[in-house]
This record gives C-alpha cells, sequence and structure tokens, in this order.
C-alpha cells in the first residue's frame, strides 16, 4: 500500500500576519513556516500505520505545491519519517489550482490512500482534500478522527455534526483529516533529521490548470474596545452587566 | 437567476442553522433578482419542508428517498442534479463537516468557484465578492468568483434570521443517481442524543487549564444548564483528558461564534482566541491581569475562577429568578 500525505506550508500559527501592495498580498517577510497542523496529524499517524507490522503500507511519499522556499517544510516530513517527497514547482494559487496538481502528482504515481487536512492554517479553506478527490473521480471521507486498515480497506471514524460514524471505504480513496487523527504530532528526531538530507525530493513542473476564485483584498478586523474590567468581589455587578449592558443573559 | 440551498436535516428536523442558510440564500437573491429553492435530502414532514417559506424559500425540492448516512460522491450528484433542474447558478451550504465534505467536489463538478466559511453578504453581486476569515479569524479577505456559477459555505452564526413570511411550495425530487455506486459503507452511528451541540450553543462556558483539575467542572456544568448553553475547553484540557475531545474549542478545534463564551482559567493563547474571537460578547476570569485573553474579552475579572464560578452560579440563578 502507497500512501500520500499532502503536505501545506504555512505561516507558524503565533505569526501576526500583515499585508503589502495596498493589502492585496500577504506580507511574508520574517514568517516562520511550518507543517500545517493537521497534515502533520496526518503525518504522524500514516507513521504509525507504517511502523505497525500487521499493515502492508510500503510506502509514504510527502508532496507540497509550491516554491523552493517551501522545501524545508518537505525535509521535516522527511525527517519525520516520509520515505521521499515531491515539490510541484508553483507559487501555489487557489485550492483548484493546487488540487489539480495534486491530481496530476496521484495519477503519476498510483497511491492508495491520499490525505489531506481538513484546513489549511492560512487561508481556512477546506477545499482542496475534496476537490482532489472529485478530480481523481474517487471516494473521499471527511472530517476523518481515526483510521485503520482492515482487510485492504480503511476504516474511518468520522465526525458528522451531532455524533460521529464509523465508515470503511475501499482504496484508493482520499482522507480529508482533523483533531484525533493522532495524539500529538511527531517531532523529528536527530537521527530523522541526518538521514532526511539524503531521502529523494523529486521537483516536479506544475501543469496548466484555472484558478476559480481570486482572494481580492484583505482587511484587518475592527479593533475591539477595551475590557471592562470589575472587581473579583463585584460578581453580582458582573451579572448586572451582562443582563443590561450586553443584554446576553 | 435562482439560487439553491442545501438544507440538511437532523432526523427530520432543520435546526437554526438551516433556517439561517435560508434567510442568507434569499437576501442574497434580491441581490441577483432571482428566488431560492431549498434543497433537502433524506425524510422530512412536509409542514416542516414548508416552514422554509417562512425564512424565504420559494420552492423546496425534496429527495426523501435517499439512503442513510452522507456519501459525499451520491450528494454531489443529487445536488448536481438539482442545480441543473432549477437552473441554479449559485449554491449555498453551510461551513459545517457536510458542507465541507460536498462543497469542494461540487465546485469540481460544477466547475463553480468556491469560498468557504463566507460571513457576510457579498459586497457586489457582479463580479462576486465575498467577505470570509483568513489566517484563522486575524483578517478578513474579499473574495472574488471567477466563474459563472459560484458556491458559498456560510459560517455558522454570522448571519440573522430574517423572516419574510409564506409558505413554500413542495416538490418531490427524483435526482436520477445511481446509489448502486456508493463506496463508503456505514457500520457504526453514535448520535450525542439530547446534548446541545457546541456549534448550536448560543452560551458557551469554557473551562482551561487554570480550572486545575477534571473534578472542578462542576460549576461550569451548573452554568451551562442555567443559562441553556453548552461546555468547552481549551486545546491541553481535552489533551489531558479532562473533557471530551468533542469540547476543544480553538484553531485545531471547534470554531464557534455564540452570543456569550464565558472563559474560566483560559490564558487566550492565539491558538484558542481563533476558534472563539466572533463571539458576540466574551467574559473572562483569569488569576493572571496581564493574560492575553483580557485583550480579546469584554468583561473580565482578575480572579480565582475556583471562587468566582460558584457566585456566580448563585447570582445568575437570582437574576433570572427575578
Ligand atoms: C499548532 C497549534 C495549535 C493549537 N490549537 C489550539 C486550539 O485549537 N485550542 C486551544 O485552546 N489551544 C491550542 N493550542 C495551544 C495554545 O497555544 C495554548 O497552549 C492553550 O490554549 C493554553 O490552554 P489554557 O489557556 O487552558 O492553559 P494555560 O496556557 O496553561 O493557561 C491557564 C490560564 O489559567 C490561569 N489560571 C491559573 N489558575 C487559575 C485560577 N485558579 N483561576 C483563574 N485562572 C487561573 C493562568 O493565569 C493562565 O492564564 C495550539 C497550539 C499550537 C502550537
Amino acid at each position: 500500500m502507497r500512501i500520500l500525505v499532502c503536505i501545506s506550508n504555512v505561516p507558524d500559527t503565533t505569526t501576526k500576519v500583515k499585508f503589502s501592495n495596498d493589502n492585496t498580498a500577504f506580507d511574508d517577510s520574517g514568517v516562520q513556516w511550518i507543517i500545517n497542523p493537521w497534515d502533520e496529524l496526518a503525518l504522524t499517524r500514516t507513521m504509525e500505520l507504517k511502523e505497525d507490522a500487521s499493515n502492508p503500507v510500503s510506502n509514504v511519499t510527502v508532496v507540497t505545491v509550491g516554491p523552493a522556499g517551501a522545501e524545508p517544510t518537505l525535509r521535516k516530513a522527511l525527517a519525520i519519517g516520509a520515505d521521499d517527497a515531491i515539490r510541484v514547482d508553483a507559487e501555489s494559487g487557489d485550492a483548484h489550482f493546487v488540487a489539480a496538481q495534486l491530481a496530476s502528482v496521484v495519477n503519476d504515481g498510483e497511491y492508495d490512500m491520499i490525505f489531506c487536512g481538513i484546513e489549511s492554517s492560512d487561508y481556512n479553506g477546506s477545499a482542496v482534500g475534496g476537490m482532489l478527490s472529485e478530480m481523481l473521480d474517487i471516494p473521499s471521507v471527511s472530517a476523518v478522527s481515526s483510521l485503520r486498515i482492515e482487510n485492504g480497506e480503511a476504516v474511518i471514524t468520522r465526525d458528522i455534526d451531532g455524533g460521529k460514524e464509523e465508515v470503511s471505504v475501499p482504496t484508493p480513496f482520499v482522507g480529508v483529516v482533523q483533531k484525533g487523527i493522532a495524539k500529538e504530532p511527531r517531532i523529528a528526531a536527530m537521527r530523522g533529521i541526518m538521514m532526511a538530507r539524503k531521502k529523494p525530493l523529486q521537483v516536479v513542473p506544475a501543469i496548466e490548470a484555472e484558478p476559480l476564485i481570486h482572494y481580492q483584498e484583505y482587511v484587518m478586523p475592527e479593533p475591539k474596545a477595551p475590557c471592562k474590567m470589575i472587581e473579583a468581589d463585584q460578581v453580582k455587578e458582573l451579572v448586572n452587566l451582562l443582563q443590561n449592558e450586553a443584554k446576553v443573559l | 437567476m435562482s439560487v439553491l440551498v442545501y438544507t440538511e436535516n437532523w432526523d427530520g428536523k432543520f435546526k437554526k442553522l438551516s433556517l439561517e442558510l435560508v434567510s442568507y440564500a434569499s437576501s442574497l437573491a434580491k441581490m441577483v433578482g432571482g428566488s431560492v429553492t431549498a434543497l433537502s435530502i433524506g425524510k422530512v414532514e412536509q409542514d416542516e419542508l414548508s416552514a422554509l417559506g417562512a425564512y424565504g424559500a420559494t420552492n423546496v425540492l425534496s429527495v426523501d428517498d435517499a439512503p442513510g448516512g452522507l456519501d459525499n460522491q451520491l450528494y454531489t450528484s443529487i445536488i448536481t442534479a438539482a442545480m441543473e433542474m432549477t437552473g441554479s447558478k449559485v449554491l449555498v451550504l453551510a461551513h459545517n463537516n457536510t458542507g465541507k465534505a460536498i462543497a469542494p467536489r461540487l465546485s469540481v463538478r460544477l466547475k463553480a468557484g468556491l469560498a468557504t466559511g463566507v460571513t457576510a453578504l457579498p459586497e457586489s453581486v457582479d463580479p462576486l465578492v465575498v467577505p470570509k476569515k483568513v489566517f484563522s479569524g486575524k483578517a478578513f479577505a474579499k473574495v472574488k468568483i471567477l466563474t459563472d456559477s459560484a458556491i458559498l459555505t456560510l459560517a455558522q452564526n454570522s448571519f440573522e434570521l430574517t423572516e419574510t413570511g409564506g409558505s413554500a411550495s413542495i416538490e418531490a425530487f427524483d435526482p436520477g443517481v445511481d446509489v448502486a455506486g456508493v463506496r463508503t459503507s456505514i457500520r457504526d452511528v453514535q448520535k450525542q442524543e439530547g446534548k446541545l451541540l457546541l456549534s448550536d450553543a448560543e452560551v458557551v462556558i469554557s473551562g482551561g487549564r487554570g480550572m486545575k483539575s477534571t473534578d472542578n467542572w462542576g460549576p461550569i456544568e451548573e452554568l451551562a444548564e442555567v443559562l441553556g448553553g453548552a461546555t468547552a475547553c481549551s486545546r491541553p484540557v481535552s489533551d489531558e483528558g479532562w473533557r471530551p475531545h468533542e469540547e476543544h474549542t480553538g484553531q485545531t478545534g471547534k470554531i464557534i461564534a455564540p452570543n456569550l463564551y464565558m472563559a474560566f482559567g483560559i490564558s487566550g493563547a492565539i491558538q484558542h482566541l481563533a476558534g472563539v474571537s466572533s463571539s458576540k460578547c466574551i467574559v473572562a476570569v483569569n488569576t493572571d491581569k496581564d493574560a492575553p485573553i483580557f485583550e480579546a474579552a469584554d468583561y473580565g475579572i482578575v480572579g480565582d475562577a475556583l471562587k468566582v464560578l460558584p457566585e456566580l452560579v448563585t447570582e445568575i440563578k437570582a437574576a433570572k429568578a427575578q
């Protein structure tokens, strides 16, 4: 079984965001880049599956769509344990453009399970995994919070709004994963980091693909009014304010 | 130009979320000069269906013999058939697990630009430009749709219900799809019976590591009950197993927008705020006067949550009793 984990290279979650060119572009100066948190969990679970000898997982590939600057993030994924990496050489565009690049990688590679995160922490699109599965015309399971392999099929827990479902799905499929899929993201060990340097990282050209949307402009949220402080022995006053000023009780 | 809205049901009932979607679609339809058709999949009583008319749907298409459980490919085919039948150019869904699962597939199938987590009506309709949050709530973006057709998923609690009166006409709809192609099989379903879902709650009472131990959650649960709300927690609290994972709010957990969010012993890390900063009113209780939660809060108390909570329960009960 071959697994492909799609990795989005995103700004560290503590980044103070800034925009440039009249608020039409994200200003990435000084930004620290990380593996998108959900992709990191997907990779962690994938490594757990591979290490359990009862699973027929033979190879784990990680892929990202992005410029050369995204390679350290791919190396990090290799250090966590992926066998090889692919970078599609493009300034990543909208979700449709990215999904089209990933579909082309899948068509060239024969993967049984393909994982994407439920969203990326930058544009919060929640779109790439679903689009990819539709382009490939294969099943997708979203909001995956646990996954195991049983008789060559994946047995998955997914969150539905108001509960959980256990579903099984034959390969190939796209799993769109969220919290729960792995407990803690795995951190690369020194040995992994050394080995990652020698693992193959293939760069492939982008294919032609149309964007369907365009991020036209960014706006910072309105600054919030300062917090009204109430003394700890004036709980009654807080209740009064919530009831009569904020009108939320 | 007609707007199609997918109204999901829960055991045959629509929730406020579905009505928000119809309200939004109806305001949108006025902007583009068209009418709203709602699509319902699964068994729903006629009264419940026609009640969607009160929020602006003129028509309801009902597919009542769909197989149980969400198969993303099957739902994509059903909704595509409804878009084609009604000649709709805009599709509105919820930005919940269902919407996130099927909207991207529909975007590819219909070649329609997809804007997810939309927070308000478009600021222009030709071209269609809609606002959404990006960078987990740190900024907003204006998203321009470049295609003829558009798909929007609406962030929950971001649009007020608007009752227009009227009832919708109901039409049984046969999407002509082949269920033999369904490849995901449902083995087991566990519903959170009788419990208010965190995402639906208007009031959320939340605890962080400052609550010290799982044994101290009594007053949080009591307060939630008194206010008809739900309980939530920060990530370390669910990681520790003090509270179930469904309660974890924040960037990597649930993103919520209740009317009232009360945070007890939560520091207000940026990843936590990403999930709660859209709440209409935030109350924070924390022993540290410099905790970042106070920058996001509307009302704050510097103090011991374990002492403040029981008093708050008493005072709120007293206020409610009046
Ligand atoms: C990629 C990434 C994603 C993350 N996603 C999330 C997320 O989705 N959600 C999330 O919550 N976190 C998330 N985190 C973790 C986040 O950075 C914080 O570590 C976490 O939110 C802190 O939780 P806390 O406020 O409960 O605990 P702490 O930071 O330990 O804060 C406890 C607070 O309680 C106060 N306190 C202590 N005792 C009392 C008392 N008796 N009464 C009142 N106050 C008291 C303290 O002053 C302190 O402010 C994420 C982190 C990363 C790196």
